[in-house]
């Protein structure tokens, strides 16, 4: 068997009757065999590990994996993960969204998750689109793309979903793109790995809805924009802001190691259990 | 004792849900009696009315509120023009004559629990537990041993000896009135010595 | 042993009652947002949970903490969120996920005045409908009032059972006369009440199907990390969790997770019955006004009117049972609350033209009194 085979194997749930909900040519097949790719390198066992999503394209992610998986509600995915994680902190808990998921409906939970600094990896699919409701603008929608709620322009600006995980406080942040696979491995596995709240911005594509609607090609064409705009963040230090013109830096963007949650509570738990022994 | 009611009125920051809670505590815990302490409150922290009852039985209470009181502590004046008309016909109106310059009843029993808390305890925020000590001593609803265990038990660590200070103002303060307005509510029954 | 005040008397509040039944049943995680009249639920939670080795954590809003509790019961530990009306309203979402997905867990409603931000420091029983009905879908939900400090001890140590043993979500109403109404009670030793837990699997892993339906309609349930690896959705799923929309699937699910409480009812629905043996008249009551409603039952009688109290501890899924033979046999019924008619509505639904029923409703923040409820009853 080749590699990716046996992966395949080893963490798709056999008892799922496939085929998965996406589309020929979707990013999030991609994802989910570079997720897997990074668990395997992890070395982490399956049972140590929950996957949590929420609703969207991107969410039905979870059914398809051999975890403890979750299908939260829209936006929710945080909240549920935050829960797992405090009951059972010897989990890695890995959490699926998609933009309007994380950054819209789920917004001001991302903003806290980060702030908490819980070790926990959210992996943010971004298409700049609402794929599974038929293609509405998100909080990601550029300035001036058609979408079917803005048919004459989104005149609304976008959000940086990498940027605004670090202004939060994530104590890693890194962006990647389904058309760089090999990266993608990397920083999932490194997202996962790290201590505290790390977030993976996966830039892909939504040719069904978004390319349609903006004239911008099919799935290989949307792949092959995301392979000219990326620039890896060492060459992007040597350019100039023009040169950047049109163009995002793909890689680990902030890593930091800051106190962790779960360290945290560790001595409230000792301060409450030393008032608890004092005489009442 | 069937049912006694007390209320404790006045404006929010006097103590007065605090002084509820002690009075609660002292006749359920200390005494062994049901009890029963319920209060209303706005939003304000501070300022705005405040409002503390408790309900004290042998038997187990139904209905966790004052219907007629059988005491009101009243400690600003508007507290004092409302519920006095909540009061039962034989009730005891206990009022801090620091704020209750119109005393409605000629029985109301008037002692001025702020001015005392300033000038002989240096705290006005310990008129509160003067004015609890007042009225257990008038009332007898409590015994002053379980009230003033109550009272160090509920109280800021290191504040102990100052609050048995001001308890025993008031309990003071209390047998010191004047025989006249005190001779058919005041039972005696209840002293430091039992 | 999480109630180190075990076996004393102790001056409680209902909601701190509430945290010392939640503890005593077991509960060691609490995701709350701070909301008047609940909020001393949440700030005792945050003293006593982590002494115990249990987590307190403030979530962003309800929405997070409803979503919270639910992943902490998933990782096997028992849950509880504390909230009152408003922030009930945001919980809605997250607790039909639990209702459907069947993950046990606690919910306490301290209710208010409402509409909207209503009247936060004052006493309602606005939410009745909210809790039976507040997600969307038809579902089955169980919901237990509270009337004293000693029922939020014991009321929550029933509602974690009842949670555990049917995998749903329960919960507790209370109110903000009971909530923040301080009277004495008495803490039992662990040893003196019944905890239930959850039962859980213990085929091997590969014969594991999470939702299998069985004679209890109650499916064993794995924790996260124990080698059950099984899949947690809001979509309607079929007996391995996964998503369907076959309706020879459907049904079956459907059936399962309502016959699940329809069948336990006896086990389910509680009643608290007084002076209803030779009752002629009879007032149907919960929360704090079967506190008033039983005062004034005891004086008519002393009056010398036949007067019974029904004292719903279950709300839903409504008593009919116990409440059908009642209403047959008395002249008439009142039933005071402090809303304009949620839980008469349901009495009036099950009458059926037995009796003749009475309502007395309230709505300005303020409790009925013995004295309104008298006078109604004596006149019925």
């Amino acid at each position: 068997m080749a590699e990716d085979t046996k992966l395949v194997y080893k963490y798709l749930r056999h008892d799922k009757k496939f085929p998965h909900v996406w589309c020929p040519g979707c990013g999030n097949g991609i994802l989910l065999g570079a997720l897997i790719r990074a668990i395997d390198r992890t070395g982490l066992e399956k049972d140590e590990i929950a996957l949590v999503s929420g609703i969207g394209c991107s969410g039905r992610l979870s059914v398809y994996v051999d975890f403890n998986t979750v299908h939260a509600t829209h936006g929710r995915a945080l909240t549920f993960a935050t829960g797992i994680k405090l009951a059972k902190p010897k989990l890695h808990v890995i959490v699926i969204m998609g933009d309007g998921d994380a950054t819209s409906i789920g917004g001001n939970h991302f903003i806290h998750a980060a702030r908490r600094n819980l070790n926990l990896t959210a992996i943010v699919v971004n298409n700049n689109i609402y794929g599974m409701t038929g293609g509405q603008y998100s909080p990601t929608t550029p300035y001036g793309a058609l979408s079917t709620t803005s048919l004459y322009g989104n005149i609304e600006q976008a959000f940086s979903i990498a940027e605004l995980a670090g202004m939060a406080g994530a104590s890693m942040v890194a962006r990647g793109t389904v058309y760089h696979a090999s990266l993608l491995d990397e920083l999932i596995e490194k997202a996962i790995l790290k201590r505290g709240f790390s977030v993976v911005e996966v830039i892909s594509h939504c040719h069904t809805q978004y390319g349609r609607k903006n004239k911008l090609g099919g799935a290989v064409e949307m792949l092959r924009w995301q392979k000219d705009s990326a620039v890896r963040l060492e060459k992007a230090r040597s350019l100039s802001q023009e040169e950047m013109e049109g163009k995002f830096t793909i890689g680990v963007l902030v890593d930091r190691d800051l106190p962790v949650y779960t360290q945290e509570y560790r001595k409230v738990r000792e301060a409450a259990k030393k008032m608890m022994a004092r005489p009442s | 004792m069937t049912r006694y009611e007390v209320r404790l009125s006045g404006s929010g920051g006097q103590g007065l849900i605090v002084a509820g809670i002690i009075l609660a505590e002292a006749a359920g815990v200390y005494d062994g009696k049901c009890v029963c302490q319920t209060q209303s409150y706005g939003p304000e922290a501070r300022g705005g009315s405040s409002k503390a009852e408790v309900v004290i039985s042998d038997e187990e209470i139904d209905y966790p509120k004052a219907i007629k009181p059988d005491v009101l502590l009243a400690m600003n004046q508007k507290s004092c023009d409302t519920y006095i008309f909540d009061l039962k016909p034989d009730g005891i109106l206990i009022v801090d004559s620091t704020y209750v310059k119109q005393v409605p009843s000629t029985r109301a029993l008037a002692i001025p629990f702020t001015q005392m808390a300033r000038d002989d305890v240096g705290k006005e925020m310990m008129a509160n537990i003067i004015a609890l000590g007042a009225l257990a001593t008038l009332t007898g609803v409590v015994s002053l041993t379980s009230l003033e265990a109550a009272v160090l038990a509920r109280v800021p660590v290191g504040t102990e000896e100052l609050n048995k200070k001001a308890l025993d103002i008031g309990i003071e303060a209390a047998k010191n009135l004047p025989k006249e307005n005190a001779e058919k509510e005041v039972s005696y029954e209840n002293s430091l010595n039992e | 042993m999480a109630t180190k005040n075990a076996g004393r008397q102790v001056l409680l509040q209902g909601n701190e009652a509430i945290v010392e039944g939640a503890l005593a049943a077991g509960c060691r995680f609490f995701a709350g947002y701070p909301i008047t009249p609940a909020t001393e639920i949440s700030e005792a939670m945050s003293y006593r949970l982590p002494g115990v080795d249990g987590t307190f954590i403030q979530m962003e809003d309800e929405i997070a903490s409803m979503g919270a509790v639910i992943g902490a019961s998933l990782a096997g530990v028992k849950a509880m969120t504390a909230t009152s009306g408003p922030g009930f309203s945001l919980m809605q979402e997250n607790l039909g996920f639990a209702c459907v997905a069947e993950v046990p867990c606690v919910i306490v409603d301290v209710m208010r005045g409402g509409p909207s931000t209503g009247i936060p420091t004052h006493v309602s029983q606005g939410d009745v409908m909210q809790a039976r009905w507040g997600t969307h879908g038809d579902h089955p939900i169980i919901v237990l009032a509270v009337s004293t400090t000693q029922d939020c001890f014991s009321i929550t140590v029933k509602a974690f059972n009842l949670s555990e043993k049917y995998r749903t979500p329960v919960i507790i109403l209370a109110d903000e006369v009971v909530a923040h109404t301080r009277e004495k009670i008495r803490l039992p030793h662990p040893g003196e009440i019944e905890v239930l837990d959850r039962i859980r699997p213990n085929m091997p892993p590969d014969w594991y199907i999470p939702y299998e339906n069985n004679s209890r309609g109650v499916p064993p349930m794995s924790s996260f990390g124990e080698g059950y690896r099984y899949h947690v959705t809001g979509l309607i799923h079929d007996v391995r969790g996964f998503p369907t929309e076959r309706p020879d699937e459907i049904v079956p699910f459907m059936n399962r997770i309502f016959r699940k409480i329809n069948q336990h009812f006896a086990d389910i629905q509680m009643v608290h019955e007084e002076s209803t043996e030779d009752a002629e008249v009879l007032v149907v009551a919960y929360g704090s006004v079967s506190r008033s409603a039983r005062r004034a039952v005891r004086e008519a009688r002393q009056r010398g009117v036949k007067a019974g109290l029904a004292q719903l501890i279950t709300l839903w899924p409504f008593p009919r049972q116990t409440m059908e033979p009642l209403l047959r046999k008395v002249r008439a019924v009142l039933v005071p609350e402090l809303n304009m008619g949620q839980m008469s509505r349901e009495i009036k639904r099950i009458n059926q033209g037995m009796t003749r029923i009475e309502t007395l409703n309230r709505i300005d923040g303020t409790l009925i009194t013995p004295a309104e409820i008298f006078a109604r009853l004596v006149k019925l």
